[in-house]
């Protein structure tokens, strides 16, 4: 009984236990005590996160099915572009969130519909794409970073709030995505088709669902939330930079997986993800405070992945 | 036949609480061809891992050339001169002829591959089989099953054994090809090698072994000379069970039918296959493994896709074959495959019933899980699932109780038609005699349902008709009081002419 309830700690609590346990690690030292646990700080480190956070909530949906994605580094880049493309034609906020979204939505549509029509592991399928997208931004921004003059959408991400104490919207997006994407997956008849996919192919085939077309369409959904984290990346710069978030897709899944949804697909949840997207984010803030070079802190992430992916067998050795 | 070459006394295995075997003897002559013979599960390919040396025997002793045997792995037992040829081929595709012949065993010197050496033994194996034409450059994976067989027995014979055991190795062969492995086993047999011939099929048995030993339950029943044995006899060796009061049968007439199946044929194995369901009828479906059972089931569900023929359910007005569009006709699948195909074993109970209908159970996308969970402890109730409640992941509970949810899938769909395969293999007998009493309750209630099963007393005792299936057509289908566990295996190893309906 007590190692049933500290399997499910392990399960449940896990990410959040590893979240206190990194803020902790900062709060201590001398160095960071004293900005370290500040409201500032923790708005800075919030909108760190928002796009690996927004990242990994389609990469929640794609693990949770039992697949992968590894070309969303890319996607980031090519949608960031097709915004800064948009903002110097002179579109209005709105309509280019809305095109650089369908982008995002249509490279998961050539994704899914690879991986379900050629029957190819997504693995292979993805990685293609990473190359493919990642070319693709750099041939429509003819190699340089594409500039624009201003754009409302460079408020999105900003800290620098000087009437306030606001977080910027990009949080507040993120966390409203959260919401609905945790009660989509847990609550609805798509969410469940998800985990069902993930869980086992051939009975959920057997049980009648079209696994094809609802590959597809995880794919798709992923991606319209990929090109979503391109809208914020292309805010935070306030350039289309089609070099930027190489390897991102490397902290989404370790987001992911950190958050305890399993490789092999039909487990996972929002919350958990989101916890590690944050757990992510504050290594990396923490280690810029203690001053410890960057090559430190990619040793460190890292560590923390192959931690993350030993406990995710762990978990799987004890449930089966 | 003096001579022993090989012989086991009193061999026995558990596996937990399982016993694989009781008690078994065995002797071999040099030179022999011997078969054993046994239905599914009776104990054989137990008993050739341990001669073979992949498992070791709790109790007994095994002799050969008058001296104990006791090998360690396969390595060892090869070594001491006992190769096995598995019924699933083991060849390394991509290398060639010649490496996979010399594979574990090749002529080196301080390492580096002697490749003249490395010819002319794989030439010499070859040779010994009357097929030293075959090319040892090509890759493996380029020859025929046919060939690729060839290569293996070669293998085998690098090390000169003196048992050589066969596990079906004709199952995947053409009539044709099968004629060649005969003469392969023939000219071993000349040269001394005694062969250990283990196959289904009794018409096989009794053209190439000698003699032969028939295993039921895990015990030596039979032995004798092929030639002094009738195949009733043998077959009346490996089936005599009686069939118990497990089965209860409800008196019920048949309606109209419901489904047909004219002709059906699928890739890889079914060739062709035709009957008829009725309203209220239990319909069986016997045959070995491999015969092409299964694949029947999956083409009617449309998990498959027909090369030829047609599935019509009757007031379908709908074309086509998907699970999907099964499921609307009021269709329902049970896979003899619960871990792999069955369920989702990290879901929840309350999912894995759900999940053909879950749209039943929400309003605009949005799931209604007090719904689901109330159907899923009504279920529970009814069918008595041992379980936590209806949240529990499904892959905690043991397979009487997990096989018991999938068929309680079906049931809530609900269907009409049951196609059911294996549905009692590997759960206990308590939770088996529940299965017996509920599908008995659904033909009464004018359900039909399609039940495959491996074991003939099941067969028998629960289904109305019979049909049986043998290489992947259905060869015969007669009403259960026209068949004995006799006919139905000469049927199912295509010992009998078929007498098409």
């Amino acid at each position: 009984m007590l190692k049933e309830t500290a399997k499910n700690l392990l399960a449940k609590g896990g990410p959040f236990l590893g979240l206190v346990l990194v803020i902790g690690l900062f709060s201590i030292p001398a160095e960071t005590r004293e900005f370290f646990l500040t409201y500032n700080n923790f708005k800075i480190i919030f909108t760190q996160t928002v796009i690996v956070a927004i990242g990994a909530l389609g990469m929640t949906l794609i693990i949770v099915s039992g697949g992968i994605d590894l070309s969303v580094g890319s996607s980031i880049a090519l949608t960031s572009v097709v915004g800064a493309q948009l903002i110097q034609r002179g579109w209005a906020p709105l309509p280019v969130l809305i095109a650089v979204v369908a982008t995002g939505a249509l490279i998961g549509l050539l994704n899914g519909s690879a991986i379900a029509g050629l029957r190819m592991t997504p693995f292979i399928i993805t990685l293609g794409t990473l190359g493919v997208a990642r070319g693709s931004a750099k041939w429509m921004a003819d190699n340089q970073t594409v500039n624009y003059d201003t754009s409302p959408i460079n408020g999105w991400m900003t800290t620098a709030d000087p009437f306030g104490r606001a977080l910027p919207t990009g949080v507040w997006v993120a966390v409203g995505l959260a919401l609905a994407t945790a009660l989509v997956l847990r609550r609805t008849v798509f969410g469940r088709h998800i985990f069902a996919l993930g869980s086992n192919e051939a009975t959920a085939r057997l049980c009648g669902i079209a696994t094809t077309r609802l590959k597809v369409l995880v794919y798709t959904v992923a991606g319209a939330f990929f090109g979503l984290a391109g809208v914020f990346q292309l805010s935070r710069l306030r350039q289309g930079d089609p070099t930027v978030a190489v390897g991102l897709e490397l902290d989404i899944i370790a987001a992911v997986i950190i958050g305890g949804a399993s490789l092999k697909g039909g487990v996972g949840t929002i919350l958990g993800s989101m916890i590690g997207a944050l757990i992510m984010a504050v290594l990396r803030n923490g280690s810029q405070q203690m001053g410890w070079p960057t090559y430190f802190q990619e040793i460190i992430i890292g560590l923390v992945i192959i931690v993350a992916v030993f406990l995710d067998r762990l978990r799987q050795g004890k449930t089966t | 036949m003096a001579a022993v070459c090989l012989s086991l006394e009193g061999i026995q295995k558990s596996f937990g609480a399982t016993r694989a075997l009781k008690r078994v003897s065995l002797s071999i002559a040099p030179g022999e061809v011997h078969a054993i013979i046994g239905e599914n599960g009776a104990g054989k390919s137990t008993l050739m891992k341990i001669l073979s040396g992949a498992h070791r025997a709790d109790a007994g002793a095994m002799t050969l050339n008058g001296a104990a045997y006791q090998p360690e792995n396969p390595h060892d037992a090869r070594l001491k001169g006992v190769a096995m040829i598995y019924q699933e081929l083991n060849l390394a595709l991509h290398l060639s002829a010649q490496e996979n012949i010399l594979l574990g065993a090749e002529s080196a010197r301080l390492g580096w591959i002697d490749a003249r050496a490395a010819t002319e033994r794989a030439r010499a194996a070859l040779a010994q089989l009357g097929h030293e034409t075959l090319d040892l450059e090509r890759p493996a994976g380029d020859f025929s099953i046919a060939e690729q067989q060839v290569i293996e027995i070669a293998r085998a014979l690098l090390i000169k054994p003196q048992v050589l055991i066969m596990d079906e190795p004709t199952s995947s062969l053409t009539r044709a090809d099968t004629e060649k492995l005969f003469a392969t086993i023939l000219r071993l047999k000349a040269q001394g090698v005694s062969v250990i011939y283990i196959s289904h099929f009794l018409e096989e048995c009794r053209r190439i072994a000698d003699r032969f030993t028939v295993l039921k339950d895990g015990e030596t029943v039979g032995r004798g000379k092929m030639d002094e044995a009738s195949l009733d006899q043998i077959v009346t060796l490996m089936t005599g069970r009686e069939v118990k009061d497990l089965y209860p049968r409800t008196p019920r007439t048949f309606g109209a039918p419901v489904m047909s199946v004219k002709a059906a044929a699928s890739a890889p194995r079914l060739r062709g296959a035709s009957l008829e369901l009725r309203a209220g009828e239990i319909f069986g479906l016997g045959g070995l493994i491999g015969a092409g059972r299964t694949d029947l089931l999956r083409a009617m569900f449309g998990l498959d896709q027909l090369t030829a023929g047609e599935v019509c359910v009757v007031n379908a007005p709908e074309r086509g074959s998907s699970p999907q569009l099964r499921w609307r006709q009021g269709i329902g699948f049970l896979s003899e495959n619960r871990k792999e195909e069955g369920l989702m074993l990290s879901l929840s109970i309350a999912d894995n019933l759900t999940l053909p209908k879950l749209a039943a159970f929400s309003r605009f996308g949005w799931i209604d899980a007090g719904r689901q969970e109330t159907v899923a402890q009504d279920w529970i109730g009814r069918l008595q699932v041992k379980c936590l409640g209806g949240a529990q992941a499904i892959g905690q509970l043991s397979g009487g109780n997990q096989q018991k949810v999938a068929l309680a899938r079906l049931l809530e769909h609900p269907a009409r038609i049951f196609l059911l395969d294996e549905p009692t293999r590997g759960i206990d007998v308590g939770s088996k005699a529940q299965i017996y009493a509920l599908v008995d309750e659904l033909a009464a209630a004018g359900k039909a349902v399609v039940v495959v099963s491996s074991y003939l007393p099941e067969l028998l005792g629960l289904c109305d008709t019979i049909g049986v299936m043998c290489r992947g057509e259905l060869a015969e289908v007669r009403p259960r009081s026209d068949w004995d566990e006799a006919s139905i295996m000469r049927v199912a190893t295509g010992s009998a002419a078929p007498t098409l309906c």
